[in-house]
């Protein structure tokens, strides 16, 4: 009987301790229940949910991307360029769209890269995203020139600092991904496929499924929304910094998959999960914050939260 | 005299499920002892319990007149039970030597490994088999014979009383075979005892003393080698009278010639690298071919060539639509081919996901509607397979893996039923399912072969064979041998075949 | 099973191949350099060379035992930067204390992964980042978000910054050692044995009945423990406790362990090969250095990383291409 409650206690785990979290919060936050902490807290766990979505699709085909943050630091890096430039300064609407559209394509050529190691030459998925994991942030960085690129530019920022009815722009596009990839996962064949590459490669490739493709694919729809996540880092601080755009990024995502209930053998792609998954981190990170912890302690408590997440979801597997 | 090792009562059940019902097992000094049975059988998993890899439910076990309870593969080694597995265990990239003494290096005075003692000792061991080979070199560049012997040198070594051999000449060719019987038999006269495990028969005769039979898990028999044939062998692994068998394999094989539909699939002459090398099958409409052999035989192997999972070393795979063979399993499919593979847990369910999921995960193609899987449709042909099959389920949303073996196994074929195939490849269709549950495949099965669909059966199951196939190509060692046609075969007849081309090929 | 062996052995060979040919590639390196500059084979560059690659090669010892069993320590960048601060407080009472402090801080470290890994059975590379995470936080936790000065009136700023015989550096003299060490267990001891045995098969080992978690536990202290003498070198040479260094340290470590020939997916590598492989990737870095000295190029310090990146990918496109032409083979 008790097993039993227990296994129901840890698959609703990451339900109670968004209610825990909550909860303490409201008693010990101050200002808690302010309308701000909800756009503070909206803004943040953004950029964490966006890549949080690519990361449990990735995860879901058993692989892992550990080049999200990175990837995040080139989209970013690459912006400010593009719409600082001359060319973009006297072609605003152009130069607006460019400082866009180029740095998420950059981004999805990243996750290519990515994919064809991971997919056709068999690379381990931890060893292949290593890869940019650090040298795509030197890549950003040496774009930039390892400086920081502060700017003034509305029409970039509404990203990160626009709002839709009230509510930051970003928020409302957090739940366009998470509904466009539920759908993509519950109703597409690619979805689908997903799964079944995760859950079975074997079963997958025996009932025709084109396993290289499908792993490829997941790689680069999480370089591409990571791409997105670090425009909108950039437009929120109207600054772009290569050394700390997405700064530990995967971290964040593997704890949001993981947290949200994606399993790390793969199968299972909980794309709201994610998204709640994301917020709990946001709010522990939060909660430490706004209570007065010290950043580095912060750190230690997502390590924590890492460990436990995988810990459980391990026990839950046998 | 008094046995080596007794085994009494053994009893083992996974998770319910009786692996193991008292079985028995007794092992003479300085005997060569087969075990033997049908897969499923429970040899490896007496043998598990022996080595320490499994713990018994209850039972005894007696080695050199002491109880015996290893905890693990290290306290049986302690012992004196050293076991060489199918998959070599051993580091091929380090050198023989080391691979000889691995975890009982001789030490010099500073606690260091003495490589030159080790040589020595490594040399020596193996020339007490007649191998004279360099010591120092990586054991990877030997052959797999040679890789087998050291690891039987290494058992030796570390005076193990009795050694396993878990299919030790599986990929042995047959020079090698003789120097691995010349070591079994050199073992044999140093008094060590050896459980032999295969499912070559003929090479039991060459070196066995005696043979426990085992099936369902029970020890069924004990047999002196020099008084059997491999008939009565294969008579007692099936539980069948063995002049039954004798009497039908003499007589006349093969009736009328049945009328068949146009030709679906011819292969020929196919052979891959895995342990396939000369078969050859064709399957027409509306009729079940079966293929028949012991384990091991290419049965499986020469699915999967057709299938297009593996390479074809030489040999072609053609249909009327597809002259030059299929490209990949998606190639296959889509020109009308399942493959119900035997493996249902590695191969076949997609355990995470739903009935509903696994059902149409080869039929997605044809599913989609305006980019998106038609889940209206989906659901409809789900449920009108679950219906038809007969599968037990709370809901069709329900993850696969809560199904019980018989309706996974439903579900799987009604993943390539829903395909509306030409021909489907059954690899083992019925194993692992209860009685009623395989009757009714088995009938399902029928009702689309009247509807003209080609089967290509496989079956470890002589009477599902027998009584369903058309016509059995019996294979022997990645081989076709011969080819028996329905109405006028008998379970005995197609063992007799099985037993009979044996003959002719080993000696 | 056959083909098992045969594609086994061909990975042997190739192996061997490519650690033959770093050592090709460390003395045209070498050469190259020599020849190139004026003061690359002067005694300033040697002794520096050495002294800040020393930590490299500590690193990627660690790292070579981890990834030989089939495992990954992403970890080692944070614990350097976690043992530097550790002995930064540690140095007045002299090298004889520190050293032995940051390499046990290091290994503390490394049984928390090893009980991540071994007891709580998760997967090597999120035990591993978590530690990095943790690792990180105390770091700067301890250190109060600030490099640590460390006591220059001991001898602890000794052992980072004085040369034996104008030449070695104490800490490229206590890396061989170390180098030594190791090879000797790996190649000596059963532990070694067993080491690269869980990396061929890890259930077989098992079956062999050699001591697989004692083994596991072993190369994740290890890890630390070479990690934290990193630590140490970092601050005696740089003279401080610097809690954001080592970041990317890691792929340093395993572009090292890769290049010297060691399998990712475990099973064989090679100590002298794997110090080999560290000595490439820094002199490759020594010698951008020279060429932007000279002004032909003009390379940021942010062009480490990129460089780092492009290392790695090129010995993973090796590694892939033998294992792909064996699986042509039919595997």
């Amino acid at each position: 009987m008790s097993d039993f409650d227990w296994k129901r206690i840890s698959k609703h785990g990451d339900k109670i301790a968004l209610a825990v979290l909550l909860l303490i919060n409201v008693l010990i936050t101050p200002n808690f229940l302010q309308l701000q902490t909800l756009f503070v807290n909206i803004s943040q766990v953004a950029t964490i949910a966006i890549v949080a979505v690519g990361m449990t699709l990735v995860i879901a085909t058993a692989g892992i991307d550990l080049s999200v943050g990175a990837v995040m630091a080139v989209a970013g890096a690459l912006a400010p360029l593009i719409f600082l430039s001359d060319f973009a300064q006297a072609n605003p609407a152009l130069g607006l769209t460019l400082s866009i559209v180029v740095p998420i394509l950059v981004a999805l050529a990243c996750g290519l890269f990515n994919g064809l190691l991971v997919a056709y030459l068999g690379v381990q998925p931890i060893i292949a995203t290593l890869i940019f994991f650090i040298s795509g942030r030197g890549i950003a960085q040496v774009l930039t020139n390892g400086n920081l690129q502060t700017f003034n530019h509305p029409g970039f920022s509404y990203l990160g600092t626009g709002k839709i009815l009230g509510l930051p722009f970003q928020g409302w596009l957090v739940v366009v991904i998470a509904i466009v990839f539920w759908y993509v996962v519950n109703r597409t064949m690619f979805g689908r496929r997903i799964l079944a590459v995760g859950g079975n490669e074997n079963a997958a490739r025996l009932t025709g499924t084109p396993v290289r493709k499908v792993k490829t694919g997941v790689y680069v729809i999480s370089a591409g929304l990571s791409g997105i996540a670090g425009l909108i880092v950039v437009a929120i601080n109207s600054a772009s910094d290569a050394a700390r755009i997405g700064n530990l990024m995967e971290l964040d995502a593997i704890a949001a998959a993981v947290v949200g209930g994606t399993l790390l053998s793969g199968g299972r792609a909980p794309i709201f999960g994610a998204i709640l998954g994301a917020v709990i981190i946001q709010l522990v990170k939060y909660t430490l914050l706004a209570n007065g912890v010290a950043d580095e302690v912060a750190l230690i408590a997502k390590a924590a939260i890492i460990v436990l997440a995988v810990y459980v979801q391990q026990g839950r597997k046998e | 005299m008094q046995p080596l090792l007794r085994m009494q009562g053994i009893n083992k059940s996974f998770a319910g499920v009786a692996a193991l019902t008292s079985a028995e097992l007794e092992i003479a000094p300085g005997e060569v002892h087969a075990v033997i049975g049908q897969n499923g059988a429970g040899k490896s998993t007496l043998i598990k319990i022996l080595t320490g890899v499994y713990r018994k439910d209850s039972g005894d076990i007696e080695f050199e007149g002491n109880p015996l309870n290893a905890q693990s593969p290290r306290e049986a080694q302690d012992a004196g039970i050293a076991t060489i597995y199918q998959e070599l265990s051993l580091v091929p990239l380090r050198s023989v030597t080391e691979n000889v003494i691995m975890g009982y290096e001789p030490r010099n005075k500073l606690g260091l490994v003495d490589w030159k003692a080790a040589h020595t000792r490594s040399r020596e061991i193996l020339a007490g088999f007649g191998i004279t080979i360099d010591v120092t070199q990586p054991l990877g560049s030997y052959s797999t014979a040679i890789q087998q012997l050291t690891a039987i040198a290494r058992a030796v070594s570390l005076n193990a009383r009795l050694v396993i051999m878990d299919e030790p000449t599986s990929s042995l060719d047959d020079r090698e075979v003789e120097t691995l019987f010349g070591v079994v038999r050199a073992l044999k006269d140093k008094g060590v005892s050896v459980i032999y495990i295969s499912h070559f028969l003929d090479e039991l005769f060459h070196i066995c003393d005696r043979a426990t039979i085992m099936r369902d898990g029970q020890t069924v028999a004990v047999r002196e080698i020099a008084e059997s044939t491999k008939l009565s062998l294969i008579a007692d692994m099936l539980g069948r009278d063995p002049e039954e068998i004798a009497a039908a394999g003499m007589t006349d094989l093969g009736g009328g010639v049945r009328e068949t539909g146009e030709l679906l699939l011819e292969a020929k002459d196919l052979k891959t690298d895995r342990n396939l090398r000369d078969v050859s099958v064709s399957v027409h409409k509306g009729e079940i071919v079966g293929l028949g052999g012991l384990l091991g035989s290419g049965r499986t192997e020469a699915a999967r060539a057709i299938f297009a999972m593996d390479k074809l070393r030489n040999g072609f795979v053609r249909t009327t639509a597809r002259p030059n063979g299929f490209s990949d399993p998606a190639d296959a499919i889509r020109s009308g081919i399942g493959f119900l593979t035997e493996d249902r847990k590695a191969e076949g369910i997609v355990p995470e996901m739903t009935v509903r999921e696994n059902m149409t995960l080869a039929l997605l193609p044809k599913l989609i509607k305006n980019g998106a899987i038609d889940r209206e449709r989906e659901t409809e042909i789900v449920e009108k397979f679950v219906k038809a099959l007969g599968i037990k389920l709370a809901s069709i949303e329900q993850p696969i893996r809560e199904l019980s073996g018989g309706n996974q196994q439903k579900v799987l074929l009604a993943r390539w039923l829903a395909l509306e195939p030409d021909l489907l490849i059954l690899d083992e269709p019925t194993r692992g399912v209860d009685v009623g549950a395989k009757f009714e495949i088995q009938s399902i099965i029928r009702e689309y072969v009247e509807k003209g669909v080609g089967v290509l059966l496989i079956s470890s199951e002589f009477e599902e064979l027998v009584e369903g196939a058309d016509r059995i190509v019996v294979l022997q060692e990645g081989t076709s041998v011969t080819e028996l046609q329905n109405p006028g075969i008998t379970e005995e007849s197609l063992i007799g075949a099985i037993a009979q081309s044996h003959d002719g090929a080993t000696a | 099973m056959l083909d098992t062996n045969a594609f086994d052995l061909r990975k042997y060979l190739q192996g061997n191949g490519q650690s033959v040919g770093v050592w090709i590639a460390l003395v045209v390196v070498v050469l190259f350099g020599a020849m190139r500059y004026d003061n690359f084979t002067g005694a300033y560059n040697i002794s520096s060379f050495l002294n800040y690659n020393s930590m490299f090669i500590a690193i990627a010892l660690g790292m070579c035992f981890v990834i030989m069993t089939g495992g990954i320590d992403l970890s080692v960048g944070s614990v350097v930067a976690f043992t530097s601060v550790c002995v930064a407080y540690l140095s007045p009472y002299g090298i004889q204390v520190a050293l032995p402090g940051g390499i046990l801080a290091g290994m503390a470290i490394g049984s928390i992964n090893a009980f991540f890994v071994i007891k709580m059975r998760i997967p090597p590379f999120i035990a591993t980042l978590a530690t990095m995470l943790g690792a990180k936080g105390g770091a700067l936790v301890i250190a109060g978000r600030q490099t640590i000065s460390v006591d220059w009136t001991s001898n602890f700023t000794k052992f980072g910054m004085e040369n034996v015989g104008g030449l070695l550096p104490w800490s490229i003299i206590s890396v061989a050692i170390l180098a030594v060490g190791l090879w000797i267990v790996l190649e000596r001891t059963s532990i070694g044995r067993t080491v690269e045995a869980i990396g061929g098969g890890e259930d077989a080992t098992r079956m062999m009945g050699l001591p697989v978690d004692r083994a596991k536990a072993f190369v994740y202290i290890l890890s630390g423990g070479c990690a934290g003498l990193a630590g140490v070198i970092l601050a005696s040479g740089f003279g401080a406790g610097q809690p954001l260094e080592g970041v990317g340290w890691e792929l340093s470590a395993i572009a090292s362990v890769v290049v010297g020939g060691t399998l990712l997916t475990g099973g064989m590598g090679s100590v002298p090969a794997t110090v080999a492989g560290a000595l490439l990737l820094g002199l490759v870095f020594n010698i951008l250095n020279f060429e932007n000295g000279r002004g032909v190029i003009s390379i940021s310090a942010y062009w480490q990383m990129v460089v780092r990146g492009m290392f790695l990918f090129v010995v993973i496109l090796l590694q892939a291409r033998v294992s792909r032409a064996t699986k042509k083979q039919g595997v």
